[in-house]
């Protein structure tokens, strides 16, 4: 299948076998809460089954910035 | 999986800390509902306020301006121009696109055109990190535009991720000050107008779904000035956490607005005065954004005199952590 990473740059790897979107964000050492994974315009959740010809996004969710906040 | 509400529509979305997982159609009544009950039982705004939303392109904000709107409030845009190369451009057009796409007021503040204090440059010419400095502009410039405008509220996008990342952060240092303004409202203060975070009862990812599932087309990277940044390591750890104990954040967050939050805020209280330059609202003569601009505007040093931050700032991404280091064989893909 096709992954579309985006950690810190964009780019796009190859991975083969069919697998759960748990497993792959196991594997690939990402913390669901961090990610959303996306196919064509879904969301997937953590048992949703990837097949080999699926092109999926896994979009990071989390974005930095000051962490005082004042008036 | 199956929609825990409804039961009848695959699941898009986990919301594991309640236990449960949403279709689309139930997530986005789910997200609305917090959304409401954080306005309603805060009172943050009531139905017929008038509404600044702080928007800078990203997730949060763009989601929160898309909700409020979808709720029937009006609701108008305030995005503050930050001069960062490659990436304020870009998500000033995001803000303009969603302006026109709902028919809805923007206001547009270029912080470098109008104040000299882009924040690229504002953070090599002072001692302060990037995230620091912008910060503090756009919490001056919410205030002042809002007055400026007439509105009462401003609204900003922070999310449970944020307020908890920012809690650990004030705790890990036991900023008292910090710790006592800390909370989904700061009401409306002599000069100062009602901030709100009708956001805050909602995690990022479900901001992001949300985004996603409407259609809001948001800038997906990241700041390149908040690589590095404090905020994303306390995300991290605070997700590390989530992922053994669904939860943990929001009682992390709630038990202290709670029960901790009226501690700090009986022992400080501070008494403003307006700022000698500008009239904003401050504790000291000058504000700080006066002070800001005063330290941007002051002839360097020479070199080598004062230990300081690299003239080179942003500072670099981080070194990637174990955690997210493939364990699988990565194959690129010809494009």
């Amino acid at each position: 299948m096709k992954v579309i990473l985006r950690h810190p740059e964009r780019r796009e790897v190859a991975i083969e076998g069919r697998r759960r979107v748990g497993e792959l964000l196991r594997e690939l050492g990402l913390q669901p809460e961090a990610y959303l994974v996306i196919r064509g315009n879904r969301l997937l959740t953590r048992d949703a089954q990837l097949e080999d010809t699926d092109t999926v996004e896994i979009r990071p969710v989390i974005s930095g910035g000051a962490t005082r906040q004042e008036r | 999986m199956r929609c825990t509400k409804c039961r009848s529509q695959e699941a898009c979305l986990e919301v594991r800390r309640h236990n449960a997982a949403y279709c689309e159609g139930c997530f986005l009544d789910f997200f609305r509902d917090q959304v409401v009950r954080a306005i309603e039982h805060e009172k943050m705004f009531r139905r017929d306020d008038r509404v600044l939303v702080a928007v800078s392109g990203g997730k949060d904000s763009l989601a929160l301006w898309d909700v409020l709107l979808d709720l029937g409030y009006e609701a108008a845009g305030l995005y503050i121009g930050l001069g960062i190369p490659g990436y304020s451009e870009p998500s000033r057009e995001k803000c303009e696109a969603f302006a026109r796409a709902h028919d809805a007021r923007l206001i547009v503040v270029d912080l470098a055109e109008e104040y000299g204090l882009g924040i690229a440059e504002t953070a090599q010419r002072t001692a302060r990190a990037p995230c620091s400095a912008c910060g503090l502009s756009k919490r001056y410039l919410f205030n002042k535009v809002a007055l400026d405008h007439g509105y009462r509220v401003v609204a900003t996008g922070h999310n449970l991720d944020d307020e908890a990342a920012t809690l650990l952060g004030n705790l890990l240092h036991w900023q008292t000050g910090y710790l006592a303004r800390q909370a989904p409202v700061l009401p409306e203060d002599d000069g100062l107008v009602k901030k709100v975070k009708p956001l805050y009862r909602l995690a990022e990812r479900e901001t992001a779904a949300y985004a996603v599932l409407r259609g809001i087309d948001y800038i997906v990277d990241e700041c390149p000035m908040s690589r590095g940044a404090k905020s994303l390591l306390y995300k991290d750890l605070l997700n590390q956490l989530e992922a053994v104990s669904p939860g943990t954040k929001q009682s992390f967050l709630f038990g202290f607005l709670e029960k901790a939050r009226p501690l700090f805020h009986e022992r400080e209280a501070v008494e403003l005065h307006p700022c000698e330059r500008c009239g904003q609202p401050t504790t000291t003569p000058l504000c700080a954004f006066c002070r800001l601009r005063e330290e941007v505007a002051r002839p360097r040093r020479p070199r080598g005199r004062r230990h300081r931050r690299p003239a080179s700032a942003p500072p670099g991404p981080p070194a990637p952590r174990p955690a997210e280091r493939p364990v699988i064989p990565l194959i690129p893909v010809e494009t």
